[in-house]
């Protein structure tokens, strides 16, 4: 929980890792080189006092998860985003059972989600039903730039795709976070295309499909998918750090996606370790669209700043939010709107 | 015998594909040097994951503008500290690079590219002008002669070249990416759009740039980030 200016914040941070990318654990160049292309995120986008080594961001403690995240980040609860790369790191980078061992000791903080990979095939399912029915998930954050022999790549729309989504409604796993990376075969195609997503979006209604990154860098696209699918979401991760450094271009992408979403379908995330939410949250609350930009924008109320903060991903996630910190109109979501400037044209 | 200045020149005229901005004004230009008829170059990118076909792009546009030059016989371009730089540097065409990993040329990628450049040029274009007070309407009846010449208009006359609209004095100034012309009210739809395009390559580039400094140690010519 935070408060500022008698205002009340219920804080689910919606984007967390606890990974092991020690030298011990790099598989191969590939493995140094994933880790190296993080920290240069974290140290370009984040005040100098949250900074670390490379050696500690390599490799941290759960005590120093549990203190960045609860102690001092403000948040309530926090929700586990595996990422596996297992031909990048021998033992994997974060994987589910990593997550859920930190989980587990410490009941009603955190949110553990699974993962899984269509090219797993018919052993994959299986693997994911026990997943699911092992740590009660509500949630999948997919990859779908992660390397496999020979493979790079995999798309959301793709037919082994749907046998996964299917079992993910079956099984009542509701959340699909989806984050794009930028290896991919066949080379012809952009790797940051989110397009897959509008497909998988219409044919899963039931499911809500959360871009994260907010599909940057291509984030004219993912806008344009959302305003039509209305169980498509947005994850702040990655895009929230540049409030401290280009604050007025911040705006300007807070502004278009309460413009192009609403706010009620936009997650707070500090993807932590790359950032921490302290910080976050507090240059968060603290922002505002700036006077000359305001024809244009609605401004951040404390109400926005709250489901942004926390109440969507309660209400995906069916997080109890005590009474005094919850906002009445998030209960009544607006139906989606009709696409804004659908017609005639498109983003190219 | 070819100054390194000339390279630097022809260098200048490649493009990040998806940025749309040169190649040495990105940084991406890390060393030239010039022996004899042979030259080599150097180029960095702001990630060690950098997408693999724009890479491909940049180093064989390099090669192509640095072998353009009178003089030069032999251009060796080569990518620093990139996963595929092993796959990439020295190879000659995009199959020798990557062998059947990719489902044809990498044609239809630009042109997707060079369309969202052109979208995010024209918007920055259009905004101006309406915030100098013309209304919709009247920036929609503009000709392509009615603009103040600048590079910003320059770079958008070049791109409806490439991209197959029509660029004479008289064609309509805005039009929409597949060279439809807008009246007003179809402008104001569009440009909600495009600027949208604009922000992202925008914000893009100031990624890359803020990477790029951090991984290199560079200065920020800005002071900021």
């Amino acid at each position: 929980m935070y408060e500022k200016d008698g205002e009340r914040y219920f804080i689910v941070d919606g984007h967390i890792h606890f990974w092991d990318a020690s030298p011990a654990n790099q598989a191969n160049k590939y493995g140094t080189g994933f880790i190296k292309c993080f920290y240069d995120y974290q140290q370009n986008l984040s005040p100098p006092e949250f900074k670390w080594s490379l050696e500690k961001f390599e490799k941290y403690s759960e005590d120093d998860l549990l203190h960045d995240i609860f102690e001092v980040g403000y948040a309530d609860v926090a929700i586990f985003q595996p990422t596996y790369l297992t031909d990048f790191y021998t033992n994997g980078f974060n994987t589910t059972e990593q997550c859920a061992a930190v989980a587990e000791k410490h009941p009603g903080k955190f949110i553990v989600n699974g993962a899984f990979d269509p090219r797993d095939g018919e052993a994959g399912l299986e693997a994911l039903e026990a997943l699911v029915e092992r740590y009660q998930l509500k949630g999948v954050k997919l990859y779908t730039a992660e390397w496999k022999g020979d493979s790079r790549g995999w798309r959301l729309d793709s037919p082994e795709a749907y046998l996964y989504l299917a079992k993910c409604r079956e099984l009542g796993v509701r959340n699909v976070h989806i984050h794009k990376g930028p290896t991919i075969w066949p080379l012809n195609r952009d790797a940051f295309d989110v397009s897959d997503v509008d497909d998988a979006a219409t044919d899963f209604p039931e499911l809500n499909f959360i871009v994260e990154h907010l599909g940057l860098p291509r984030l004219e696209d993912f806008c344009w998918i959302a305003t039509q699918e209305p169980n498509v979401y947005g994850g702040f991760a990655v895009a929230m750090p540049l409030m401290y450094t280009r604050p007025r271009y911040f705006a300007q992408i807070i502004g278009e996606l309460c413009y192009w979403l609403d706010e009620n379908r936009l997650l707070f995330g500090s993807d932590y370790a790359i950032w921490q939410p302290k910080w976050l949250v507090e240059q968060f609350v603290d922002f505002q669209i700036p006077d000359d930009l305001l024809s244009e924008y609605a401004p951040l109320t404390p109400d926005v700043k709250r489901k942004i903060l926390g109440l969507n991903a309660a209400r995906l996630y069916d997080l109890e939010v005590p009474a005094e910190l919850d906002v009445l109109s998030v209960a009544e979501i607006a139906p989606a709107r009709p696409a804004v400037g659908s017609e005639p044209v498109s983003p190219v | 015998m070819t100054t390194v200045q000339e390279v630097v020149r022809a260098l200048a005229e490649v493009r990040d594909p998806e940025l749309d901005e040169p190649l040495t004004t990105l940084g991406f230009v890390s060393a030239v040097r010039v022996t004899q008829v042979r030259v080599e170059v150097w180029l960095r990118l702001p990630t060690y994951f950098c997408a693999p076909n724009f890479a491909w792009l940049m180093v064989d546009g390099a090669r192509a503008a640095v072998l353009a030059l009178d003089g030069v016989q032999e251009a060796d371009v080569r990518l620093a500290d990139h996963f595929a730089a092993d796959e990439i540097n020295g190879a000659a065409t995009l199959a020798h690079a990557f062998p059947g990993r990719s489902q044809g040329e990498l044609t239809e990628l630009r042109d997707v590219f060079a369309r969202k450049a052109f979208v995010a040029r024209q918007a920055r274009l259009c905004e101006a002008l309406l915030h100098a007070g013309r209304t919709p309407e009247e920036v929609s009846a503009l000709r392509l002669s009615d603009l103040d010449p600048g590079p910003e208009v320059e770079r958008c006359r070049t791109l409806r070249a490439e991209l197959g609209i029509a660029a004479s004095p008289r064609d309509p100034a805005f039009v929409l990416p597949d060279g439809r012309p807008l009246d007003g009210d179809g402008l104001r739809r569009w440009l909600r759009v495009a600027r949208l395009v604009g922000l992202s390559i925008e914000g893009n580039a100031g990624i890359c740039r803020g990477l790029l400094r951090t991984r290199y140690g560079l200065r920020d010519p800005e002071g900021a980030g």
